[in-house]
């Protein structure tokens, strides 16, 4: 257990989560900016090395303490979890690198160093939740996680950024609770909290009353966390009021997380048997993510508010991943982990953009982007390849998304889903031509002159849109990675 | 202790007050008293936990409770009206997803072991290691604490982080009492409800029995503190309990004596390194093992001939980086709240 490699499952979230407090030890942010960066590149790493170890199909287990399964807490890392492991870390390395950016301005001066503290904690949350293999342990680190995120909402500069991350944070709540109740009653009927202990003793057991209502609210739960049609209404606010760079860190990172614990539970803890044949919760499943599609793509329509019109967006995205999931099938799942790929660089993306509007006009109102095409000609046109690819034009990553979807609904014989699919990219075409044509086609109300956001905003946002039209292109990695990520969870479960 | 001589009817009676309590709650409209109700909720509750023999979750909820969260409630009261706002909206769909999730536990309930059954699942697979080797393995009498600080200390390490993450909230949302830019602005849509209690506070301070009293009493609540944190191998208590008794002291002596007092003793700097420096007391004893040759937080590597007495060591070290970032999270958080609301 002494070289530095078998230690590298605890290192990928023990790095940022010891980063944390040293922030405050640091104090000065021209230290504390580049440590940041250093740690969210150093995630990053370790996260590709992991996905690397994990690809032939072995599982790297680290037990904490020393102590052996079922007694200790031991981190489980397969093809799944190291997927979500490199977009979340890749993401944190992109957007870190940016800084508080418009959120300086609430903050309290000289504390900028509790900013960066924040946001690691944030993503050691989110790399905890998915690296773990115990089933509290997800628990803590969902905490540490969401209770980052609320402060990092409530930086907004509008006002109104208290109250959404207020009210996320209550509902926030109410879902972590949800999902600590499901564990409650899944630990009364396994007196086990590892994962792999945990779903052999489900597995006996069956559908008892304790592990259906379990279910019940574990899935209650995490769908809140996910912003599942209908327990969707404090995503908008919150990604709409919170400062850009937080949006676009947490439209691409804490979704996915929760998409990946839908998975988890459902195939690793549950079993695609109860979850799918005796409860049927893909007939619930499915009608909700369609009415996701159409419901947040016709909202997005409607905004006058960009940071807002990408909130409904999002909605209408996740609706694309738990429908892959509601397909019960391997391609579907595959489908919808591609999404979570894609969707993390386009999503990102496009927030980056409303970083650099903010950065340049003070706000992202629609109005105040009229005739940015000619006066940010590098930022509007990262904005119109990450919309293309939300569309799901061909080229951009949207297309493998749609096209994995469309694939996996007529695999199971549902042509009317495929078409469904391809009505939903219709309206994604309406909402984002609607921003293409104020930014291009309508003359602003001031002159102003021809300026960019500094090279510190405008890298980000072009590595990940250049990361959208990259892996439309050569799709295979991703795509494999996706696909041998399903095939696992299918085939071994856990 | 409970059980046999007792019978149910302390846990029955302890349970209709806790719901009545609770029900009460919901229906006020003044949140001093709320405040006050669920110190009281908290203490029967604890009480409740007693009597299942969970003496450490019992103390915890005490101290947390009824103790350190009422002094917190009181500190943002001290920033609002201590008056509900009515609320025009009948919630009936509310009541409805709240019957209905009280109706699925209910139906959960059904298949639940009876309380104290020894043959219920918990009680035969993990839980009978724990009791029967971990104080041949650990070297503590307390199984609480063996499974808290090695077992799964990584979750309370976890759980440390969350404690730190609210500190960082708070200073960054409420400034640490140094004023945040535009903070006179902060949210001028509530109007003028924020500094309503002050009086109170006044005569508090001009109380001469709660000088007297308060003077006598904070030395006897850190020595408390103290002890609570390094006995917690032995009997129930550890850095958790130790920091919010010890933080409860200091803040007792704020709202007494004035909280220039203890900012003069304890400066704003102190209290951030503090915070991160129990956090990295505990991350470093883990580190620590993993340069030794064990995994993260595997205190047996600290002496290799009697793993027992390095786990001693390590539960001892990680608990009191517990106390410290709990005791100091929890003044930063007072001062948050209180230095906002001398504005």
């Amino acid at each position: 257990m002494s070289d530095l490699a078998s230690h590298l499952p605890v290192l990928q979230v023990l790095i940022p989560l010891l980063a944390a407090p040293l922030c405050f030890l640091l104090r000065k942010e021209a230290i504390v900016l580049p440590f940041t960066i250093a740690v969210s590149f150093a995630c990053f790493a370790i996260s590709m090395n992991l996905l690397s170890q994990v690809l032939g199909g072995d599982i790297l287990v680290y037990e904490f303490g020393g102590w052996s399964r079922p007694y200790g807490i031991e981190y489980r890392v397969d093809i799944l979890n190291a997927f979500v492991l490199v977009v979340v870390s890749g993401i944190a390395a992109v957007v870190f690198a940016v800084g508080p950016g418009q959120a300086r301005r609430v903050i309290p001066e000289g504390r900028e160093y509790l900013f960066y503290s924040a946001a690691l904690l944030c993503l050691t949350g989110l790399l905890g939740v998915t690296i773990t293999g115990d089933v509290f342990n997800i628990f803590v680190f969902l905490e540490i996680s969401s209770l980052s995120s609320y402060i990092l909402i409530a930086l907004g500069l509008n006002r109104r950024a208290l109250m959404a991350a207020f009210s996320y944070l209550i509902m926030g709540t109410i879902g972590a609770t949800f999902l600590l109740i499901g564990i409650g009653f899944m630990y009364q009927a396994t007196g086990t909290l590892n994962m792999v202990d945990m779903a052999h003793r489900i597995q006996v057991l069956g559908p008892t009353k304790g592990v259906l209502v379990a279910l019940a609210f574990v899935m209650v739960g995490i769908s809140i966390k996910l912003a599942v049609f209908p327990l969707h209404h404090w995503l908008p606010n919150a990604y709409s009021y919170a400062p850009p760079l937080v949006s676009a860190f947490l439209a691409s990172t804490a979704t996915k997380v929760a998409y990946y614990l839908l998975i988890r539970f459902t195939f690793g803890l549950f079993g695609a048997a109860l979850v799918f044949e005796t409860v049927g919760i893909d007939r619930l499943l499915l009608p909700l993510s369609i009415i996701a599609m159409f419901v947040g793509s016709i909202a997005a329509i409607y905004q006058t508010e960009f940071k807002r019109l990408l909130a409904y967006s999002s909605i209408a995205q996740i609706g694309y991943m738990t429908l892959g999931l509601s397909f019960a099938t391997q391609a579907g799942v595959s489908a919808g982990l591609i999404h979570v790929f894609n969707h993390a660089l386009m999503k990102g993306a496009l927030f980056l953009v409303a970083a650099c509007v903010t950065w340049r006009m003070g706000g992202t109102n629609l109005d105040v982007m009229k005739g940015l095409g000619q006066r940010m000609p590098f930022t509007m046109a990262a904005m119109v390849v990450a919309g293309l690819a939300l569309v799901g034009v061909p080229g951009t990553v949207g297309f493998v998304s749609k096209w994995a979807l469309v694939s996996a609904a007529l695999e199971v014989d549902a042509l009317w889903i495929a078409f469904l699919i391809m009505a939903s990219s219709i309206l994604a075409l309406v909402y984002v031509w609607k921003v293409v044509e104020i930014a291009y086609f309508q003359t602003p109300e001031v002159e102003l002159e021809r300026r960019e956001p500094p090279l510190r905003l405008l890298i980000p946002t072009w590595i990940l849109a250049g990361a959208a039209i990259y892996f439309g292109i050569f799709s295979s990695y991703a795509v494999d990675v996706a696909e041998l990520a399903a095939q696992q969870v299918f085939m071994v479960g856990l | 202790m409970g059980g046999e001589f007792t019978g149910p009817f302390v846990e029955m009676l302890l349970f209709i007050f806790m719901i009545g309590m609770a029900l009460y709650i919901a229906r006020m409209r003044s949140l001093f008293t709320a405040a006050m109700l669920f110190g009281i909720f908290s203490l029967l509750s604890a009480g409740m936990l007693t009597l299942m023999d969970a003496v450490d979750v019992a103390f915890t909820e005490a101290a947390v409770g009824a103790g350190i969260s009422t002094v917190l409630f009181l500190g943002a009261l001290g920033l609002t009206t201590s008056e509900e706002a009515p609320d025009s909206k009948h919630g009936w769909t509310a009541l409805l997803i709240v019957t209905a999730t009280g109706l699925l536990l209910a139906y959960a309930a059904l298949d639940m072991p009876a309380y104290g059954d020894p043959n219920a699942p918990i009680q035969l697979h993990v839980a009978p290691h724990y009791l029967k080797d971990s104080e041949q393995e650990v070297g503590i009498p307390n199984v609480v604490t063996s499974v808290l600080a090695s077992y799964r200390g990584y979750d309370t390490f976890g759980e440390t982080t969350v404690v730190l993450t609210a500190a960082v909230g708070a200073i960054l949302l409420l400034g640490g009492g140094v004023g945040r830019v535009g903070a006179g602005k902060g949210r001028d849509d509530e109007g003028g409800r924020r500094m309503s209690d002050t009086p109170i506070k006044m005569r508090v301070r001009e109380t001469v029995i709660l000088r007297v009293v308060g003077k006598a009493l904070v030395p006897f609540i850190l020595l408390f503190a103290l002890y609570v944190q390094f006995h917690g191998d032995y009997g129930p208590g550890g850095g958790f309990q130790a920091g919010v008794i010890f933080a409860a002291g200091l803040i007792l002596h704020a709202l007494i004596f004035g909280l220039d007092a203890l900012r003069r003793a304890i400066p704003q700097v102190v209290v951030e390194i503090g915070i991160a420096a129990g956090a990295l007391i505990y991350g470093g004893v883990g580190v620590a093992s993993m340069v030794l040759g064990g995994e993260f937080l595997h205190y047996g590597v600290f002496d290799r001939h009697n793993p027992a007495h390095g786990q001693h060591l390590g539960i001892l070290l990680v608990e009191f980086g517990v106390g410290i970032t709990v005791t100091f999270v929890m003044v930063a958080i007072f001062y948050a709240f209180a230095g906002r609301s001398r504005q």
